[in-house]
């Protein structure tokens, strides 16, 4: 089979799997030798028309697998095109694409084939040609199997940047409908042996940054490295009955017991060969987008889950608005905030003010009294703030926060609400052009 | 009015000096007209400034002013020297003025800051390297060092690049994947040449070249590369960057072999079932689509994504393949992965039948398997890794029960690891007890806790709890056979007891259970931690080890079982 050929079903049998992150790590560079650098910040190199981004070389070593989880294209019973990769086609695709600065690093993910062993060993394989044989400084992330021994994890994190394993349903019960051989309790075992390595290593290595006073012995060994970008999961939406309470509930005691960097969701798509456990539906993007939006507030904002989810319905977030909105339009007593007293907790509760920007206005607050154009430079949608907050030369219209459509005047509907009923006359962030005999 | 000439669009250290000598002249910012090449020439030109006073204080800025104004300096906008001028100029007698992001000049700053970091960061994303050979085709900007000269005796290459990707062609696929042979052991993958050379044509919006070929040449310091814009060139020849005069797109290759390659990827990594091209563009605007290879295929990836959806939505499930992987470690992964169903006609007798002679450990596999094939089990199990069953030596002095594993003893799957675990375990040496001696459980097998941001809370287990795990422990107790047990806290106590009682009225007493086998209360040791006063503390600690040390002498007058 040609390179290509491989490429294109090794690509396309990888591309449900959402990470594509190639930030948080050390910092490196090829000044003194190799190839590569990275910098903390992850570099998105190019954008697919799902508008994803794309950072990393994302392939599986191989799409073949003894698995045969409902939800996957690659799982034993389809009827998918099988490739492999050898190690020297991943290394050479790699560093070929890295030298034109196509991409960040890889992404290594398999197929789980002969045992859990001999395919971490594979992947293991790709990882320390890269480091060893070329030097390569750039970014790797392995999927990690969680069966597999010790000693190959540890390996695996010696030369990986970030390792991931996929929780992939939020619940047990659905794993066991979806995919048999998957056990939850091992997958959460492997992940709590990732933790504890993770940061053994990151005290070891503040250990050694620490200045010591010289001691007999001679110089320390080098601290071991292990994952330095931490660990990250999956969980796949809309392929279970799982509500939103259930997926943000597992998603926060994930966070929690693993120190996960990220916990993704990936509405479940469509394959082209799909089981009859699973028919093809259009994927839920809405529902990832807000849990995606509730994830950021949960982590970010100071939400509790049970907060999000009063938001929304019967365990379920609103999909016309983001939580956060949600949120406010049913808490409308707590409202309108006085963007020039409240507290950092409340103003970070107003729909449209950004943790950053909140920080600006707490800021700016010891030198200026906010009329809202000041707010404006600050790039905030004063359409989107007004109804909640009251400035120096502003005030919602009496009433406003009462109004049974208010609800309907902001939900976005392609792009214009109905201003005038929410600012007050001569705040029209931008002109619009009103027909001269507005119908009544 | 004062005229400034700078040196280039992006001369910071030029800027630098002149401001300083303007402020420290008391020249307010309307007076002078700032130039750069490239700009236009002023309505109204004026003489160089006057020298400031030589006993003139230097102007002082906070420490966020230089990385501002370094950042607004490449941006394009003719007025950024000005506006710099204004900022430093205000800042002499405004001390937080650079704190209040609602300022008309600060706020634009910020929003010529950031345009900048924008624009260095597409520029770090879109540039694409084309290689090149050099004897094959000079590059249009001259470059800082000569090449060496290729090795005579080695064939000429092919027109442009050589992609190492190509030659790695792999003949022995098979279809069935899993049969593939191991691959041997891989030679060094080629490397460029040495007179390869990778060249990109890139149009970045702002001054950004001359300080972000910084990022190339430490991405990049092994290769030769050279970025070719419309004003300005750089080329890294793996000791310097040199700057060029701005070159053509013609001037920059044309293609590369590589490129088929990284286009059919692209191709493939997109999920038709999510077209959103509005957030494609947002990231990736038409502006940079020319400059990327890959973007060729973007208009038609999206005019066929509907079709291959509504494709993949009719035919739906498809049947399973007759021949599956083959799966002949499946059952070893599968069996691995599961606990042995418990209950059926064909497994061997369940655990809680167990004849004298079965062997200890063998009565603990089961004692866990037991209750991880509970369907039954508490809600909030779902959430701890994994159940934390007891260790220790069989008919020990003494049997410790605890509460209930705690975070680290969550992550390990061993009990008394962590914090409390480790100040029993001193307790214990302190009080003539050796680890050969104690087995140590808990009486409820899973971790309880809320998730609060990074940190698990612990929670205390309910009396349902209790009741659930209490067959588990009193069957645990059996198959150990101690002396003495020691309940740790009031958990263990009801657990052990079959009651609630209370710890501190019969802590250091011998009492007996409702099957008459002595047991032995006293505190958990996460008691003494959460004591705040260090007397307190060390008062506690030593009354704990002295009921230790009783429990052991008490244990040892038993008889054994």
């Amino acid at each position: 089979m040609e390179l290509r050929e491989k490429l294109e079903i090794l690509a396309d049998a990888a591309k449900y799997d959402a990470s594509c992150a190639s930030s948080g790590t050390e910092k490196r560079d090829s000044r003194d030798g190799g190839l590569g650098s990275t910098e903390g910040m992850g570099i998105c190199h190019a954008y697919a028309p799902d508008g994803r981004c794309i950072s990393l070389l994302k392939v599986l070593l191989t799409n073949a697998c003894v698995f045969d989880c409902a939800y996957c294209i690659n799982r034993a019973s389809s009827n998918v095109r099988r490739a492999r990769f050898s190690v020297r086609e991943i290394v050479g695709l790699t560093l070929d694409f890295y030298r034109r600065n196509y991409i960040e690093g890889l992404f290594l993910s398999s197929g789980i084939i002969r045992s859990p062993d001999y395919t971490m060993e594979q992947i293991v394989r790709v990882a320390r040609e890269l480091r060893e044989v070329h030097g390569f400084k750039g970014y790797i992330h392995l999927k990690t199997i969680p069966d597999a021994d010790p000693a190959l994890l540890a390996e695996a994190g010696r030369h990986a940047d970030r390792l991931s394993i996929n929780v992939e349903l939020p619940q047990q019960s659905s794993l066991k409908t979806l995919a048999p051989e998957k056990d939850a309790g091992r997958i959460r075992v492997a992940m709590a042996g990732l933790r504890t390595r993770i940061e053994e290593a990151k005290e070891a290595r503040a250990e050694a940054a620490r200045p010591r006073v010289a001691m007999k012995g001679g110089p320390r060994a080098a601290a071991p490295r292990f994952a330095p970008a931490g660990q990250s999961t999956q969980m796949i939406v809309g392929a279970d009955a799982s509500t939103d309470a259930t997926v943000l509930d597992t998603s926060t005691h994930l966070y929690g017991s693993y120190r996960l960097k990220r916990v993704y969701f990936s509405a479940y798509s469509p394959i082209p060969d799909a089981s009859a456990l699973l028919p093809p539906v259009a994927p839920p993007l809405v529902r990832e987008h807000r849990l995606y939006q509730a994830d950021w507030l949960l982590r970010f904002y100071g939400f509790t889950a049970p907060e999000i989810m009063a938001g929304g319905e019967n365990g379920m977030l609103d999909l016309e608005v983001d939580p956060k909105l949600a949120w406010a339009l049913k808490h409308r007593w707590m409202f309108p905030v006085d963007i020039n007293r409240a507290d950092r907790e409340m103003l970070l509760r107003v729909p449209g003010l950004g943790a950053k920007t909140v920080d600006r206005v707490l800021s700016s607050r010891r030198v200026r009294s906010f009329r809202m154009a000041d707010l404006a430079r600050l790039r905030v949608s004063l359409r989107k703030v007004a109804p909640f907050i009251t400035a120096i030369d502003h005030h919602p219209r009496a009433g406003l926060l009462d109004r049974q459509d208010l609800r309907a005047m902001l939900v976005p509907r392609d792009g214009l609400a109905d201003r005038a009923a929410i600012l007050p006359g001569g705040l029209m962030p931008r002109p619009v052009q009103l027909p001269l005999f507005a119908h009544a | 009015m004062h005229e400034v000439a700078l040196a280039t669009p992006d001369d910071f250290e030029g800027w630098r000096t002149a401001a300083r000598a303007l402020v420290m002249a008391g020249i307010p910012p309307e007076e002078v007209e700032w130039r750069a090449e490239g700009d236009p020439v002023p309505l109204f030109g004026g003489g160089p400034p006057p020298a400031p006073p030589a006993d003139a204080p230097p102007p002082r800025v906070p420490r966020g002013f230089p990385d501002l104004a370094q950042l607004v300096i490449r941006h394009r906008d003719p007025g950024r020297f000005a506006l710099l001028h204004g900022l430093l100029y205000r800042l002499q007698h405004e001390r937080g003025l650079l704190d209040d992001a609602a300022d008309p000049a600060v706020s634009r700053a910020n929003a010529m800051a950031r345009a900048v970091r924008r624009d260095a960061h597409k520029m770090h994303a879109f540039v694409r390297f084309r290689e090149v050979r050099v004897e094959d085709g000079a590059l249009a900007a001259p470059l800082a060092a000569p090449d060496p000269v290729a090795v005579p005796d080695t064939p000429a290459p092919a027109r442009n690049a050589r992609s190492v990707a190509l030659a790695l062609r792999d003949h022995g696929a098979l279809e069935e994947a899993a049969e593939a042979p191991p691959a041997p052991p891989a030679p060094r993958a080629p490397e460029p040449p040495p007179e390869s050379r990778f060249v990109a044509w890139y149009e970045p919006e702002h001054h950004i070249l001359r300080a972000e070929s910084a990022f190339f040449t430490r991405r990049f310091a092994m290769l030769r590369w050279s970025i070719l814009t419309p004003a300005l060139s750089a080329h890294w020849d793996g000791e310097a960057v040199t700057f060029g005069p701005g070159a053509r797109r013609a001037d920059a290759p044309a293609e590369d072999a590589a490129e088929t390659l990284w286009r059919a990827y692209f191709a493939s990594i997109f999920n038709p079932a999510r077209l959103k091209p509005d957030a494609m563009r947002a990231e990736m605007p038409r502006k940079y689509w020319r400059n990327l290879p890959e973007a060729q295929d973007i208009p038609r990836l999206m005019q066929e994504a509907p079709r291959r959806v509504a494709e993949m939505v009719a035919r739906g499930a498809t049947p399973p393949v007759e021949r599956r992987q083959r799966a002949i470690h499946l059952p070893a992964i599968i069996r691995a992965a599961q606990p042995e169903a418990a209950g059926s006609v064909d497994s061997p007798m369940p655990a809680d039948l167990l004849t004298p002679n079965e062997s200890f450990a063998e009565a603990q596999a089961a004692l866990r398997r037991d209750l991880l094939a509970r369907n039954d089990l508490p809600p909030w199990t779902a959430n701890a890794t994994q159940p934390v069953m007891g260790e220790g030596p069989q008919h020990p002095l003494l049997m410790f029960v605890g509460e209930q594993p705690g975070d680290e003893e969550d992550l390990k799957g061993h009990p008394f690891v962590g914090p409390a675990g480790r100040l029993w375990n001193k307790a214990l040496e302190e009080a003539g007890v050796t680890r050969d001696e104690a087995y140590v459980t808990n009486a409820v097998k899973h971790f309880k806790f809320t998730p609060t941001g990074k940190r698990r809370l612990h929670q205390s287990p309910d009396a349902g709890d209790i009741t659930f795990y209490r067959p588990f422990l009193l069957r645990e107790i059996d198959f150990v056979g101690p002396r003495l047990i020691v309940t740790l806290g009031a958990t263990a106590l009801r657990a052990v007891s079959g009651r609630a009682m209370p710890v501190t009225k019969l802590r250091s007493s011998l009492l007996r259970d409702p099957e008459g086998r002595p047991f032995y209360p006293t505190v958990h040791p996460s008691y003494l931690l959460r004591l705040p006063d260090p007397a307190a503390k060390a008062r506690e600690y030593d009354r704990f080890v002295e009921d230790l040390g009783q429990a052991a002498a008490t244990a040892r007058n038993l008889p054994a079982r």
